[in-house]
């Protein structure tokens, strides 16, 4: 059954995630600060070619995500594809690649660092494209991106 | 209008060559006594959230000397954050008071937050294990003054490299001038892979050995000792072996060559036997003096009193 594929509603308008690795999905959800409003859909363990373990579809409804925050699912999903829907249709198919600087969504591993002790925001650098790694704007440490590191933004 | 007027000076990672330049020519010109009363009219904060009172009192008299007026706190048991204020409230109602704050704090990070929540420069006096820039400048210009240049030189970097900020930082400034170094430090504390990593990125070449001697053939024109710490070590008599070894006598200057500066951070416990003190190769006091001018030519350079 062809429209059972996906196991996932098709939306009329917003941002469709795909090929996000089982289970990052809620991962997702969380980083982009988009659980506690709007309506999203998810479908988690999905078979998949590309991603031998599985993969995870997320769609959000009515809501375009910008360059910034799909840049930021190529931190946990750097395979993922995004498709941005209008009126039913596949408006735009967009590529992701790892952000130049990330804000808010990724906690500084250093317990001594002033965003852990003294409330300073939580801002990173890219440091290494090849090796995925994020030089700290304040203690200055380099970290590499693991997914327990990684928050909403309002936390 | 200088590129440093009104600015905050925070890491060394956002100093370009010339602007290293800049600070190492203006330190000459304050110590020769190009610019008196520099900094005459100003109020400078000086905040220590941690003791230190080396960098505060170099500080202090640094500001002194330039003819402006100091004031602050040596430690946070006297400042409002006893009572519970937070950090960023007493940066941003100290910044009201003053032309320019100099901080110290053990968190790192903690100057760069200041500079963002203040309206006036702020100098990081040293922020937990990250940066001092101002140590940096001012074992720049030492180097510079003795030397006479700062492009091509070779510099040996020994004791504690593993947890050293300030051989981190210098590392780091002399890769900028294309250096030659020398690591010399114990296995235990040896310089740690990342700054390797970065250094062999930017096509600095360098080795690592185990004594002094060992580098005879290196030519050094500098060698920068800084102290090897007790608490490192889990077995006393592991210290006393390792503290032995990494010791400059007048027979290791000897061995080194005529020509050799030899530096120091201080305070020093054993790392340099005081024989070498008075020859011509030490530099250590007249560094640490060095710190007087530097940061006086830098609060200038912030501050507008230097263009």
């Amino acid at each position: 059954m062809s429209d059972r594929v996906y196991k996932v509603y098709a939306i009329e308008n917003g941002t469709v995630i795909d090929h996000i690795p089982t289970p990052m999905a809620l991962k997702v959800v969380e980083i982009l600060g988009i659980g506690s409003g709007g309506v999203f859909t998810l479908g988690v363990g999905f078979q998949s070619k590309r991603l031998p373990g599985g993969k995870d579809i997320l769609k959000i409804e009515n809501r375009v995500l910008s360059r910034n925050e799909t840049d930021i699912i190529s931190l946990i999903a750097p395979n993922a594809t995004i498709n941005i829907i209008r009126e039913g249709r596949v408006q735009e198919k967009r590529r992701i690649s790892l952000p130049e600087s990330i804000t808010g969504v990724m906690l500084c591993p250093n317990p001594n660092c002033a965003t852990n002790m003294l409330g300073a925001p939580r801002k990173f650098r890219l440091e290494n494209r090849s090796l995925v790694t994020y030089r700290c704007q304040y203690c200055e440490r380099v970290t590499g991106v693991i997914s327990e590191n990684l928050v909403s933004p309002e936390r | 209008m200088s590129s440093f007027s009104g600015r905050s000076i925070i890491s060394l990672r956002d100093m370009s060559v010339s602007e290293l330049w800049r600070i190492v020519e203006a330190s000459g010109e304050v110590k020769s006594g190009k610019h008196p009363g520099l900094l005459s009219g100003l109020g400078v904060a000086s905040l220590f959230f941690e003791p230190s009172t080396r960098t505060r009192l170099s500080f202090e008299s640094a500001v002194l000397k330039g003819g402006g007026t100091v004031f602050g706190f040596a430690d946070p048991g006297s400042s409002s954050q006893k009572k519970g204020e937070s950090f960023a409230d007493s940066v941003r109602t100290v910044t009201g008071y003053c032309d320019a704050m100099i901080i110290r704090h053990p968190v790192e990070g903690a100057a760069r937050m200041a500079s963002e929540l203040s309206s006036v420069p702020v100098i990081n006096a040293g922020d937990g294990s990250n940066q001092h820039p101002t140590q940096t400048f001012l074992d720049l210009f030492t180097i510079f003054e003795s030397v006479g240049r700062l492009e091509g030189l070779c510099v040996g970097l020994m004791g504690d490299l593993k947890y050293g900020r300030t051989v981190h930082s210098l590392a780091h400034a002399m890769a900028l001038f294309g250096a030659r170094m020398v690591f010399i430090s114990p296995s235990s504390l040896a310089m740690p892979p990342h700054v390797l990593t970065e250094l062999a990125e930017s096509g600095i070449s360098f080795r690592v050995v185990s004594s002094p001697e060992e580098a005879q053939d290196s030519e050094m024109d500098v060698l920068y000792v800084t102290r090897i710490q007790k608490e490192r070590f889990g077995d006393p008599q592991e210290y006393e072996s390792v503290a032995h070894s990494y010791r400059v006598t007048r027979e290791t200057v000897a061995v080194l060559g005529d020509s050799i500066k030899i530096m120091h951070p201080l305070p020093r416990v054993d790392e340099i036997a005081e024989e070498v003190d008075s020859l011509p190769n030490a530099i250590y006091f007249r560094q640490a003096h060095n710190g007087i001018p530097t940061r006086q030519a830098l609060l200038g350079l912030v501050t507008g009193g230097i263009s």
